[in-house]
């Protein structure tokens, strides 16, 4: 994680698991020390995002700047002014959540001028589960339709294939070999493979080595 | 089939297309968006037509229009939206269409807010529209369920010939839930020989109405509705029941917060407490006979609604005064947690066991 770049842009279909990931990504580099801001870029969906848990990620000194207007029944694309601080103060590790498809990627667009090529990352969460990227094709579809949007390159994939509390490791083993296949057509590396906690041990050596394991943030304790 | 991981909305787009629907008529709003947009992507595929219409009130007479050509036709919105509709649902009703409405509820009165809640039980079971009809309501509590009822929401639509309604809410219309689609073969149906198709010379023509100039003729038309509903009420209740035999008190909550009053079951299990639950899955028509077979040395039965009461006088009407009847809701966008569930048990049974 140290080695990822110092901006870590995180795009996925909705439902890929890219706030999840995003969550649990920001809260290791807290955890590692680094001075972490997690920016909300979600103007597409407005339930499940990384803001309704900024009181959770404050308490672990994480900056999380959402819409400039506050009030979690606010139906506006409206973007914080405040996003600019941790792109532009490299004192930051920054984490930008943005959102599911290429439409509410758009929003990534506006910040053209602070991503140079070679100082940022941008990590395609690929859940094999979800209808949209489940072949080699419709991945590459959704990736191109992102790069045009964001304007920015996919640097990783992170295999984030899950059935919520019900994944399995064999989830897990099938979104890796899709995963793998993506990045031989694309080049793109594999950069993690993502699973709860409890299913680690249970995963082939060779999946194990980019293991990430996550804790559930986003799902109440009634959900499945 | 394997699973794949949905969004609620989508699944029922997924599931409409499913079930034969090929027109969908709507005006976007919000915690339903997905359901259009879905449509709009995915119809022309199948042969089928989108239309964003100009407004919620010339959605639903797209969708009139559709019916009585004998489409399968849908429409969806979320509370405010939904309010805008209940003149076309009634001439729907009233002229005996069958189509499919979801409604994902959101916070009200009025505008209201964007979050869940489930303020519109009285608007979807009492008939927010003029005149004595009512309506089949169906209420999911996940997103698999989600997908069954509007599948068999359309079969019930065309069986009855009248309008279904799927009462969701923002929750499960926004949350990701594993799904598949059981791909068995409709139930038998009716043929629609009286869709405006066209007579081919051979018949007089079928007429689409809900005007009458006598009003016998009218009462005549109500006398049948109203046996219709009586077969409904007869034939189409659905409701999930658990442990309301020997319970000390029986919950009772319907969609999403079912779900919630699930986990603070299975807490207040674990500390001893012998707590039911009675989920009724039809709305309209309303299980009432389940909670005829709850234990008669109960304590009472506590309803659980994103509301400030709604479903609580169908409960009563249902106990007619057998047992004491208490509430506990949220409203406004706000979904109670199970440890206030919990706690209002406890309050009820008097503290800790």
């Amino acid at each position: 994680m140290k080695n990822d770049k110092r901006i870590r842009i995180i795009i996925g279909h909705y439902g890929s698991g890219k706030t999840e990931f995003s969550v649990n990504y920001a809260v290791k580099l807290s955890a590692l020390g680094k001075k972490v801001g997690l920016v909300d870029l979600d103007v597409v969906n407005l339930y499940f995002r990384s803001r309704e848990k900024a009181q959770i990620l404050e308490e672990k000194g994480i900056r999380v700047i959402g819409s400039a207007l506050k009030g979690t029944a606010v139906d506006i694309p409206a973007i914080s002014g405040e996003v600019l601080t941790p792109l532009q103060d490299k004192t930051y590790d920054a984490v930008l959540d943005i959102g599911g498809d290429p439409a509410g990627a758009r929003t990534l667009g506006r910040y053209k001028d602070f991503l140079v090529d070679g100082e940022y990352d941008m990590f395609f969460v690929l859940n094999a589960n979800r209808p949209e990227t489940q072949s080699v094709e419709k991945v590459m579809e959704f990736i191109v339709k992102i790069q045009d949007t964001t304007r920015a390159k996919v640097t990783g994939i992170i295999n984030n294939t899950h059935l919520l509390k019900s994944t399995t490791t064999e989830d897990v083993i099938r979104g890796y070999d899709l995963a793998m296949e993506v990045s031989k057509v694309s080049k793109i590396p594999l950069k993690y493979n993502v699973c709860m906690e409890h299913l680690v041990e249970e995963l082939p050596g060779e999946i194990k080595d980019k293991i990430f394991p996550i804790t559930l943030y986003m799902r109440e304790e009634w959900m499945i | 089939m394997t699973k794949v991981l949905m969004k609620g909305n989508e699944a029922v787009g997924a599931a409409a297309i499913a079930a034969g629907c090929r027109y969908f008529f709507g005006y976007p709003i919000t915690p339903q968006n997905e359901i259009p947009e879905y449509m709009s992507r995915e119809l022309g595929k199948v042969g089928g037509v989108f239309v964003q219409a100009e407004s919620e009130v010339a959605a639903i007479n797209m969708v009139y229009g559709a019916a009585g050509s004998g489409a399968r036709v849908m429409t969806s919105s979320s509370s405010p939206g939904i309010a805008l509709k209940q003149e076309g649902i009634s001439y729907i009703a009233g002229a005996e269409l069958p189509c499919v409405i979801v409604d994902m509820m959101r916070g009200g009165p009025g505008l209201g807010s964007i979050q869940p809640a489930q303020g519109d039980y009285f608007l979807a079971t009492r008939g927010g529209g003029n005149g004595d009809y009512r309506m089949i309501v169906l209420a999911p509590a996940d997103v698999q369920e989600l997908v069954d009822l509007v599948i068999e929401g359309f079969d019930l639509a065309d069986i009855y010939r009248t309008p279904v309604m799927i009462l969701g809410d923002g929750m499960i219309g926004q949350m990701m839930e594993p799904v598949e689609f059981k791909t068995e073969a409709n139930k038998e149906l009716p043929e629609k020989d009286w869709a405006t198709v066209g007579t081919g010379g051979k018949r007089k023509p079928n007429v689409i109405n809900s005007l009458y100039l006598q009003a016998e003729d009218l009462e005549n038309h109500n006398i049948k509705l109203q046996a219709k509903f009586a077969k409904i009420r007869e034939n189409e209740k659905r409701v999930e029941k658990y442990n309301i035999e020997n319970a000390d008190i029986v919950l009772t909550a319907y969609g999403t917060t079912s779900r919630i009053a699930k986990t603070a079951i299975s807490k207040l299990e674990k500390e001893g407490y012998k707590v039911g639950l009675i989920r009724p899955i039809s709305l309209y028509p309303f299980p009432n006979e389940a909670y005829e077979e709850i234990n008669e040395d109960a304590k009472g039965v506590l309803t659980i609604e994103m509301s400030s009461g709604q479903m609580i006088d169908d409960v009563r009407l249902s106990l007619n005064g057998k047992l004491p009847t208490y509430f506990y809701g949220r409203t406004g966008g706000m979904v109670p947690s199970p440890e206030e569930i919990v706690n209002k048990v406890k309050e009820i049974l008097g503290g800790d066991k």
